[in-house]
């Protein structure tokens, strides 16, 4: 199998570390070679964050490169636009509609851009979904993440039982019900 | 059994199945986890130490003792763990002494990109440098064998994308390492002259022992594809490597220093064009330049600045890159910000309104240069606010009255403790403000001598800053809720009118602690808001500004600051 290339992008705190093990946890049981990688430190902190998933048969560069995203799952709608040069040509971006705005929209110096997700369909396939209405309705806010996840997992040809058993490993078990009907609304939307 | 790691846990588990039963390190991205799951097994103690310094010291006692010993740390910590490093090569070990050093090409959490190899070099240490977790395991395990053949602590370099990558790693059972038998051995471990002068002969002849070693180990290899062209590569340029060029003959480095010359010899040999791929600095190319062999393609074309991708090697040999669109408009950045209910907030306020010289230092708070809040003058290294703000006060004694140190309570137990008694016995007037959050923020909560709980979860003693300051003839010191803005203010402007030296100890639990306790989100009366953006001045990222400030409930921990701002009573719980 060639390599696939998921970039997951969104606000440090948003939860992207737990969407990758769910993904690369998902992967592993399928015997195919998987890298996540991740950035901690300093860049967790409320700024732009950015984590892989690779598989195929064998995965070398634990990065993803300028065109090279078969995915982008973005957890929020501007750094969808932000990260749209790392879509492969052909590739798909699933999008949260959520705005957070960044310090220099709420420190007045420059707008948020209102359009980037009209922009995004005119330059790539693009499925956008209120993630946070989702996850509030599934009882929390916090499982945006796990709603996502639910999106992307359409796309991706794994057995509903992967994910579920993905589920079970990588969630606390007090949250375990929770993010499973997160997950179920995501992937039924 | 297969497991996806991460390249960090990976390394623990290679030291715990090699036997090891001693580690000491001090947290620093993107090492800190290694020592946070050595930390799991229960066969392994393993603890903080203050600093890197305090940590290669123990190791290296566990190892004279007998013990296997291992000791983590970021790049810029080695340089504080130099010391030690550079006799320890003198001394060798008695159970092998591994020190983890993870550097940050890219500087994702650091304040410069050093490349720790020099350090290798200079100190005669041997060093080992994993490409992936799977490695990272192999490798831990293997530079124990190899410091203890070798009679040699060893150096295990990683880099933020070998660290922080997951990927299988094949779980093996773990092999006890009985300790050693400990026999006095001054000529061996007292590095007084007439014992160090002789050991520096052992080091040279270790090193050549070490470079014929290298030539047939399990840390190097020969890929051999097509012979156009033979890469010389190491680490994580070697996925890089083997992503965009998957054609070429690759020569790859695992043990890093000494060099081989034998292997590198033979392999340009069967190339037509040889290319050297390492991030960082030309350590790899300089030796290869030496041995008189001709590099068609290096740093001239890679660069020395910054992380390498398979792009950046791709556009190096001239092959083409995936196609790539972006948005016409310009979009706006998203730095990193001090979180919600982020006690560091209110202070940096305080410091932004007074207007003060601010000497900063290394955590979470470094934030506070930020816009708006931008109440910092510099940043250098772990404890150098202190030391900063004493030659800058010197200097220009008219500063003294208009200017502070800030600096973390884990930043002050590492290094800031002996720049305040610099500052005292030399008859410094400054005010040192130290930031106790209670734990090891930035690196992601960490235990340190104030908090009274060790690495392994066990209460211990807990210093205090306040009794350390006034060890150290601090007379004026006193503690500040940053919370209390007033009271801040009011504290800060009296110690800057003092003249003698004063510590302040701004003291608030760092909000994403799992035992602080938040109040629902507060939210801002419209009828009531007079659009004057007071409360923007704090930078919280839970509030927005559209005609109205108004807060996101979703973000927002209720911690009352932006309330304290409000001159109209617009801001309710």
């Amino acid at each position: 199998m060639k390599t696939k290339s998921i970039m997951i992008v969104g606000v440090g705190g948003q939860g992207t570390l737990l969407a990758s093990r769910l993904i690369g946890n998902a992967l592993i049981s399928t015997g195919c070679d998987v890298k996540l990688s991740e950035v901690h430190g300093m860049s967790q902190r409320g700024g732009s964050v950015v984590t892989y998933v690779k598989y195929g048969d064998a995965v070398h560069s634990p990065l993803i490169d300028l065109g090279e995203a078969d995915y982008i799952l973005s957890f929020e709608a501007l750094e969808a636009g932000r990260f749209l040069p790392y879509l492969k040509q052909g590739g798909t971006i699933i999008t949260n509609t959520q705005h957070i705005l960044p310090m220099p929209v709420i420190t007045g110096q420059m707008a948020y851009p209102e359009n980037v997700l009209d922009d995004l369909k005119a330059k790539a396939d693009v499925i956008a979904v209120d993630a946070l209405a989702l996850a509030e309705q599934a009882g929390s806010p916090k499982a945006v993440n796990v709603v996502l996840t639910g999106v992307l997992s359409k796309a991706m040809d794994l057995d509903e039982a992967v994910w579920q058993q993905s589920l079970e490993t990588t969630v606390p078990p007090k949250f375990l019900e929770l993010n499973r009907k997160a997950f179920r609304l995501g992937r039924e939307s | 059994m297969k497991k996806l790691l991460l390249g960090n846990a990976a390394a623990a588990r290679g030291l715990f199945e090699a036997g090891c039963t001693f580690v000491s390190s001090y947290p620093g991205t993107p090492s800190t986890e290694i020592t946070e799951e050595a930390a799991k097994f229960p066969e392994v103690y393993a603890e903080w130490a203050p600093n890197e310094k305090c940590a290669l010291e123990a190791a290296l006692g566990a190892s004279i003792a007998g013990a296997r010993a291992m000791c983590a740390m970021k790049h810029v910590g080695l340089n504080v763990a130099a010391d030690p490093l550079y006799t320890a090569a003198y001394t060798g070990v008695n159970g092998g002494l591994v020190i983890a050093v993870a550097d940050d090409p890219g500087m994702h959490s650091s304040q410069n990109e050093q490349d720790s190899r020099h350090h290798a070099i200079a100190s005669k240490v041997p060093m080992v440098e994993p490409a992936d977790s799977g490695e990272c395991r192999d490798f831990m395990k293997l530079a124990f064998e190899l410091s203890e053949t070798f009679d040699t602590p060893v150096l295990f370099r990683t880099c933020t994308r070998v660290a922080h990558s997951q990927s299988l790693v094949e779980l093996y059972d773990r092999q006890e390492a009985p300790l050693r038998e400990y026999v006095k051995n001054p000529r061996k471990y007292v590095m007084a002259p007439g014992n160090a002068i002789p050991q520096h002969v052992v080091v040279e002849n270790r090193t050549e022992k070490l470079r014929a070693y290298g030539e047939d180990c399990p840390f190097n290899r020969v890929e051999m594809g097509d012979t156009e062209w033979g890469v010389i590569t190491s680490g994580i340029s070697y996925q890089y490597v083997k992503e965009a060029l998957p054609e070429v003959s690759v020569l790859k480095l695992g043990l890093v220093n000494p060099l081989p010359e034998k292997i590198i010899r033979d392999f340009a040999a069967k190339v037509k064009k040889l290319a050297v791929v390492e991030e960082l600095d030309p350590i790899i190319e300089t030796h290869v330049r030496n041995l008189g062999l001709r590099v068609d393609l290096g740093k001239k074309e890679l660069g020395l600045l910054g992380e390498f991708s398979q792009n950046r090697i791709r556009a190096a040999f001239g092959k083409a890159l995936p196609e790539s669109v972006k948005l016409e408009e310009q979009l706006p950045v998203r730095p990193p910000v001090l979180c919600p209910g982020c006690p560091h907030r209110g202070l940096f306020h305080v410091l932004h309104k007074l207007k003060v010289t601010v000497s900063g230092d290394i955590g979470c708070y470094t934030l506070g240069a930020s816009a708006p809040l931008s109440a910092m003058d510099s940043t250098i290294c772990m404890g150098a606010s202190i030391g900063v703000l004493h030659g800058f006060e010197k200097v220009r004694p008219e500063a003294a009255g208009k200017m502070v140190a800030v600096i973390g309570d884990s930043t002050f137990m590492h290094s800031g403790m002996t720049g305040l008694v610099n500052l005292v016995y030399n008859q410094g007037v400054g005010v040192v403000l130290i930031l106790d959050n209670s734990i090891t923020g930035m690196t992601g909560h960490q235990q340190n001598p104030l908090t009274g709980m060790t690495l392994k979860e066990q209460p211990t003693a807990q210093l205090s800053a306040e009794k350390i300051a006034e060890a150290c003839g601090v007379k004026r010191v006193r503690v500040v809720d940053p919370q209390d803005l007033k009271a801040t203010e009011a504290a800060i402007r009296e110690e800057l009118a003092a003249e003698e030296p004063s510590v302040i100890v701004v003291r608030r639990p760092c909000a994403l602690l799992k035992w602080v306790k938040h109040r629902p989100a507060f939210h801002i009366d419209p009828d009531k808001c007079r659009s004057c953006k007071a409360c923007m001045q704090i930078g919280c990222p839970a509030i927005v500004f559209d005609g109205k400030a108004a807060i996101d409930p979703t973000l927002c921990v209720g911690c009352g600051l932006c309330q304290q701002l409000c001159r109209f009573g617009a801001i309710c719980e």
